[in-house]
């Protein structure tokens, strides 16, 4: 009954996705989409929580289930910043990824009740979790890193309807990325490190799916020192966590051949 | 009955030239509001750049508008005359910038405020005024109708803030010392923005201006170098050829760390090189593109201005209905006066029997006989006020008075 639970999220998620499209030409569906978004969060929390509550183990530990737990971590972290009027623009991507997402977890099997984990020990949880918050930050910092390109290309181009559709401010954008990418870059090395310490204790190689993660590491990290050290801003900055993103994509895409096979 | 009158020059209607015949600071405004209300019973002039409007509440309406028109007779013909819900309409349209040159525009607001706070008032055009400013508030808070800028000036400042956020502690230079760059000047002070800098070519004028905005005067030939210190250029000089060039300010770049530039200029010709916008983390915007930012503003005003229509309609209706709920206050009045009277009237006849009751049971005897009062004219009460606001209001008073029998002069 709880798995229920999925359907108001998807429908939370779809308004939120057709209500960001009309705010595009009027600024009063803004508030509607940001409901949706809350309200489709919620519902899926108790999805998730009845998910934990039911299952034997660790309940995310399949593709689908861990692409239904990354979707929450997006949303959620979306919603620090998605309910300020500025920041809708960035709903208008997230929103439509949500759903796409949701939908293709519950065709993976991961919005179901009471399942059977193959895995349940605390290493798992921790390799699991911290993965998918750092991959959900990342995420953020890529779309808001688009936003970014975008506004500074609207802006390059004087483009006319510019103070028409507002987004945040290139500088702003600028250091939210950089936050984001300062949290999560730990949060990923610490999950890394679990997963590695598992792998240790189990004996297993290193396998296509690791080596990406490391590069996206790499990648995000040298991030950090440019932009903190040698003061790295603007396009650039933006460039290459757009590249690290597309790790993090191509680590997703690659992990139920590796990781959940 | 009360009767609202407005007698007005604005914009519209009227060049500068007659317009300025009757403009009255807020002294003078306050003072002939006092001196129309003396003759007729509540009166506010509101007198902004673009109007002077004399709003007018009695009994006798001609009167009113004549003594009106014969304060702003100086304007002529150019002259309009509005009554009850259409003068009401239009203060709400007023207030909510719907009337201004500039749709949307904020000034008007605080000026109808200024207005009604100097202003001859009593219950009527009390009521029209706050409801007046309430409809204004309410048409930008719920509207976008007022969140673009209107001048180039205004849109260099938003333009900043699109690249730089919030503008507290941002550097300006500026280039040029005319009323150009004292505007520009002045958009961005109000955001929160310093004028560090500004450079001109004569430094008497560059000076004095400085010294007005706090800012450290430079000759031209000093601009290069101030600019890794800059976050906005504002040039508007009227030199013949570019003041800055492309090299000029790549050189300064590397030292920047990649902190973005926005150079606005205003000047035609032009002062700053068009191939600095190429350079990256720099945003250029001419007068041609402060324009165009400006002309889809007032568009999206316009757009706007159909949803603050709406919400001015719905406050004017909210007003309609109160001002014929006006028509029935008499006759409920007498209505509860009368029944009040009986009761009374009851009370002291059975106080022979109700002698040995003690105090308290005194008090539950008036409370259940006023409470049956209250409840027998609760429902005919809120009916003739609803009859009122469909317009049968009168009809409804006059059965009420018939049916009772209350007395003429309750009317």
């Amino acid at each position: 009954m709880a798995e229920l639970l999925f359907w108001p999220a998807l429908l939370a998620y779809s308004e939120a996705a057709v209500a960001y499209a009309g705010s595009l030409r009027d600024a009063a569906y803004g508030r509607a989409a940001t409901w949706g978004v809350r309200l489709g969060w919620l519902a899926q929390t108790a999805l998730l929580a009845a998910q934990a509550a039911r299952a034997d183990g660790f309940p995310w530990d399949t593709w689908g289930g861990s692409l239904n737990l990354f979707v929450w971590l997006v949303v959620g972290a979306y919603l620090i910043w998605g309910c300020r009027p500025r920041y809708r623009l960035l709903g208008l991507a997230v929103a439509p990824v949500a759903v796409a997402l949701l939908i293709v977890a519950r065709i993976g099997g991961g919005t179901g009740i009471g399942g059977r984990s193959h895995y349940s020990n605390l290493f798992l949880v921790l390799h699991v979790g911290l993965v998918l918050a750092a991959f959900a930050g990342f995420t953020l910092a890529a779309a808001l890193s688009a936003l970014y390109l975008w506004q500074e290309r609207r802006l390059k181009r004087r483009a006319p309807g510019i103070l028409r559709l507002r987004a945040p401010s290139l500088a702003t954008l600028d250091a939210v990325v950089a936050r984001t990418v300062a949290v999560s870059l730990p949060t990923l090395t610490l999950g890394i490190a679990v997963g590695l310490l598992r792998l240790r204790h189990s004996g297993a190689g290193l396998d296509a799916v690791i080596w990406l993660t490391l590069a996206a590491w790499v990648v995000y990290g040298g991030f950090l020192v440019l932009r903190f050290g040698a003061g790295w801003r603007g396009r650039r900055a933006a460039y290459l966590v757009l590249a690290g993103f597309a790790l993090v994509a191509l680590v997703r895409v690659g992990l139920p051949v590796s990781h959940f096979s | 009955m009360t009767t609202l009158r407005l007698v007005g020059v604005s914009h519209h209607s009227a060049p500068v030239e007659l317009r300025e015949r009757v403009a009255f600071d807020r002294a003078q405004a306050g003072a002939v509001a006092q001196r129309l209300a003396d003759e007729v019973g509540e009166a506010v002039c509101l007198s902004t750049c673009n109007r002077t409007e004399l709003y007018l509440a009695g009994e006798d309406g001609a009167a009113a508008e004549a003594h009106a028109a014969a304060v702003l007779e100086p304007a002529g013909a150019a002259l309009y005359r509005l009554q009850d819900e259409a003068a009401a309409l239009h203060l709400f349209r007023v207030a909510a910038g719907l009337d201004s040159m500039v749709p949307g525009e904020g000034e008007i607001l605080g000026q109808v405020k200024t207005a009604f706070e100097v202003g001859a008032t009593g219950s009527f055009l009390d009521r029209l005024f706050r409801q007046a400013l309430h409809a204004g508030r309410r048409a930008r808070t719920q509207t976008a109708i007022g969140e673009s800028p209107a001048s180039v000036s205004s849109a260099a400042a938003a333009l900043a803030e699109q690249v730089f956020g919030d503008l507290s502690g941002r550097t300006i230079l500026l280039v040029g010392a005319g009323k150009v760059s004292d505007l520009a000047a002045r958009n961005l002070l109000s955001r929160g923005a310093r004028i560090a800098f500004l450079a001109n070519r004569s430094a008497d004028r560059a000076e004095e201006l400085a010294r007005r905005l706090g800012a450290e005067p430079l000759p031209l030939e000093r601009i290069a170098p101030e600019l890794a210190r800059a976050d906005v250029v504002v040039a508007s000089t009227s030199a013949p050829g570019f003041v800055l060039g492309r090299d000029d300010v790549a050189a300064v770049l590397r030292g920047r760390r990649g902190r973005p530039l926005l150079f606005v200029d205003l000047a035609v010709p032009r002062d700053l090189e068009p191939a600095i916008g190429d350079l990256e983390g720099c945003y250029l915007y001419d007068i041609d593109d402060l324009e165009a930012v400006v002309a889809e503003t007032l568009a999206g005003r316009r757009r706007e201005a159909e949803r603050a229509e709406a919400i001015v309609a719905e406050e004017a209706e909210r007003f309609r209905a109160w001002q014929a709920s006006l028509d029935v206050v008499p006759a409920i009045a007498s209505l509860r006066a009368r029944a009040e009277e009986i009761r009374a009237a009851e009370l002291r006849k059975a106080e022979g029997r109700l002698e040995r009751l003690s105090d308290a049971e005194r008090s539950v005897v008036e409370s259940i006989t006023s409470q049956i009062v209250n409840k027998l004219l609760h429902l005919p009460t809120v009916r003739m006020k609803q009859a009122a606001a469909a317009a049968d209001g009168v009809l409804y008073a006059d059965a009420v008075r018939h049916l009772f029998g209350l007395g003429e002069d309750d009317r």
